[in-house]
């Protein structure tokens, strides 16, 4: 089985976000990836110990994106491709172009991907579509949202959420599917892993070019948060007062 | 023309396909809206502002997102509209991918407000939601084909889902093509599990880091049990293992709205805020004074959750017992 993961690099953004004028002042910041990729790239372990196979790591970014392809490595993808960008965002349409070339180019020298694994949205930019211009770009099936999957021969069959259950999708492999936190629960790396994946192949690749349409001209912060807040107390004295807010709340009566 | 894509819940608009509508109307005219599914030439009672709806694939039962993409460049093709807006569902989202892909054209998702092109300009002027909400973007879209946009919550929140309009219906004649029908819901599952889901829960108690383990969590389900709460949690816990991700709030778990949502030992990262910000009232609980979540909330207690909590419950005995006693 050979499996391909698409993650991204992304501002650890904590607390409060500051900004530096009209993108996120990342000087005090550390750099992951979405949750949603996490379970991506552990799907993709899982999977390749099962069945046997390869799996690779892509990531779009600037160079320091090798952080985040060394930390899939430690978790034991055995390869990982990275298409250097300057820093800019290249938008969707684009970064989709790119990330189809290199899946091309990679299935030219190591046949087929069955799974192609997404992020379902980037926790920055939100897009929602990577994942599915891909697989158009491929000729492939799509399934989004998915929380649970499994591999029966040459079928996925991936669930998402929809209302209080879930729908059911069966699709043929060679298939693209964008996943979501709740898929698996990630390991964390371990130390021979860690150490290992600091010798495993990374190659690196030029963004081949070409527009997007959609350009980030700037980021605000959303006023209107703020709720005043009123303390209650400290330690358990303040219970009396907690309880009193409840019966305010009109929540306390069992 | 602007098109835009609806959802409906038994012939009703979803609330984002009324603020999808609400936006959409201040693109340009006329406004037709496009229905697909069973019931989609059913839809009455729309917003007046849409004059024609696009009713197709009647008779596909089960959703099929590149056949729903299909139908819908049928109908771009047909009346080429200069804006397709649709609501930022998981559905709204996924269709307006394909078609996107399907036209090669630029996608905006979640939009909050969209400025058409001035006279002689290029390029739409868009404000898009960032970090599930928490950040806002100013974007412009330059497209050689129509303006594709998908609608974040929040772009018009007094929009109403029904009106007095009854539009014209249109029938959309796609039949979707083996491509269209790889991708389909072959079933529905129904959950296993009862209790109080955390979606509609009216009170929530949510533990963080600070519960310190698996364990720790009996306070906090013996306050929500007290209350008839959901118990949530953040994302430390569910990535410790000590709950599973259906307790998780925020913008990789579940999006709340309850009357009160009670954060204990959770420090108010923007991504937990996002998941929890729908709440009436929020009240920390935190060791830490100076935790962001302690000026995010409305009502702050500063202090040990495994001793402020446990104090919670003895007052809520104590006021219960008093009150039936004086019955
Ligand atoms: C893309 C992305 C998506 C994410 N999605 C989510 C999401 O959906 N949901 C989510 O929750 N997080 C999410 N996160 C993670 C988020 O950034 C934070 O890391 C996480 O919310 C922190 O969890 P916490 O508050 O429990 O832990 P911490 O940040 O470690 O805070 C623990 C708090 O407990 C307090 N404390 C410690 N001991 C006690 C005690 N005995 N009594 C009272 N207080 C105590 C501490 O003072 C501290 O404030 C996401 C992150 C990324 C990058
Ligand atoms: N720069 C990138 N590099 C690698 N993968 C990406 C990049 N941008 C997006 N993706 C993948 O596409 C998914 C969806 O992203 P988006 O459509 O931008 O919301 C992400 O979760 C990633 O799996």
């Amino acid at each position: 089985m050979r499996v391909l993961v698409c993650i991204k690099r992304v501002p650890a953004v904590g607390g409060r976000i500051v900004l530096d004028g009209a993108d996120i002042d990342t000087r005090f910041l550390g750099f992951t990836m979405s949750p949603h990729e996490e379970c991506a790239l552990e799907e993709a372990v899982r999977l390749v110990t099962a069945h046997g196979g390869e799996s690779v790591v892509v990531s779009l970014g600037p160079p320091e994106s090798e952080e985040q392809l060394r930390y899939a490595l430690s978790l034991g993808v055995e390869r990982a491709v990275l298409v250097e960008t300057d820093g800019g965002e290249l938008g969707p349409r684009a970064t989709a172009r790119e990330l189809a070339a290199v899946v091309g180019a990679e299935e030219e020298s190591g046949g087929t991907f069955d799974l192609l694994l997404f992020g379902n949205e980037a926790p920055d930019s939100g897009d929602f579509q990577v994942g599915i211009r891909v697989a158009e770009a491929l000729g492939r099936p799509c399934v989004s949202g998915v929380k649970q999957l499994s591999i029966e021969g040459g079928t996925a069959v991936a669930m998402r959420d929809r209302g209080r259950g879930m729908e059911v999708y069966r699709v043929r492999l060679p298939a693209v599917v964008a996943v979501k936190e709740g898929l698996n629960l990630p390991r964390y790396p371990s130390l021979p892993g860690r150490l290992k994946a600091k010798s495993k192949p990374l190659a690196r690749r030029a963004v081949v070019g070409g527009g997007d349409g959609l350009r980030k001209v700037g980021l605000r912060v959303p006023d209107g948060d703020a709720r005043g807040t009123q303390s209650l107390g400290t330690g358990p004295d303040a219970a009396t007062r907690v309880v009193e807010v409840l019966e305010e709340l009109g929540v306390l009566a069992p | 023309m602007i098109l835009v894509l609806v959802e409906h819940d038994d012939g009703v608009l979803t609330q984002l396909s009324a603020e999808s509508v609400a936006l959409a109307s201040g693109l340009g005219s006329p406004l037709h809206a496009v229905a697909l599914g069973p019931g989609s030439d059913g839809l009455r009672a729309l917003p007046a502002a849409v004059q024609a709806v696009h009713a197709g694939l009647g008779s596909l039962d089960a959703y099929a997102p590149r056949a729903w993409a299909h139908a819908l460049a049928d109908v771009v093709a047909a009346e080429s509209p200069t804006a397709v807006v649709a609501p930022g569902s998981e559905r709204g989202n996924e269709v307006m991918a394909y078609l996107a892909a399907l036209t090669d054209l630029p996608l905006a998702a979640n939009c909050l407000a969209a400025t058409p092109p001035e006279a002689g300009g290029a390029a739409w002027s868009l404000v898009r939601s960032r970090w599930a909400g928490s950040l806002l973007e100013d974007a412009e879209l330059a497209t050689g084909g129509p303006a594709l946009l998908t609608v974040a919550l929040g772009a018009a929140p007094g929009a109403a889902p029904a009106g007095s309009g009854s539009p014209q219906v249109v029938v959309v004649g796609t039949v979707p093509d083996d491509a269209d029908l790889r991708v389909v819901v072959a079933d529905h599952v129904q959950p296993a599990g009862d209790g109080v889901s955390l979606a509609d829960a009216k009170v929530i108690v949510s533990g963080g880091r600070g519960v310190g383990g698996e364990d720790g969590f009996a306070v906090v389900e013996q306050l929500a049990g007290l209350l008839g709460a959901a118990v949530g949690c953040s994302r430390v816990v569910t990535s410790e293992g000590w709950r599973p991700h259906r307790d998780q709030v925020g913008q990789t778990g579940t999006r709340v709205s309850p009357e009160l949502y009670i954060a204990c030992g959770i420090s108010g990262a923007i991504q937990h805020m996002v998941g929890c910000k729908g709440a009436r009232r929020i009240l920390a609980i935190n060791t830490d004074p100076d935790a962001p979540i302690m000026s995010k909330a409305d009502y702050s207690v500063v202090g040990d959750l495994h001793a402020v909590l446990p104090a919670i419950v003895a007052e809520i005995h104590r006021t219960r017992a008093e009150r039936a006693a004086a019955v």
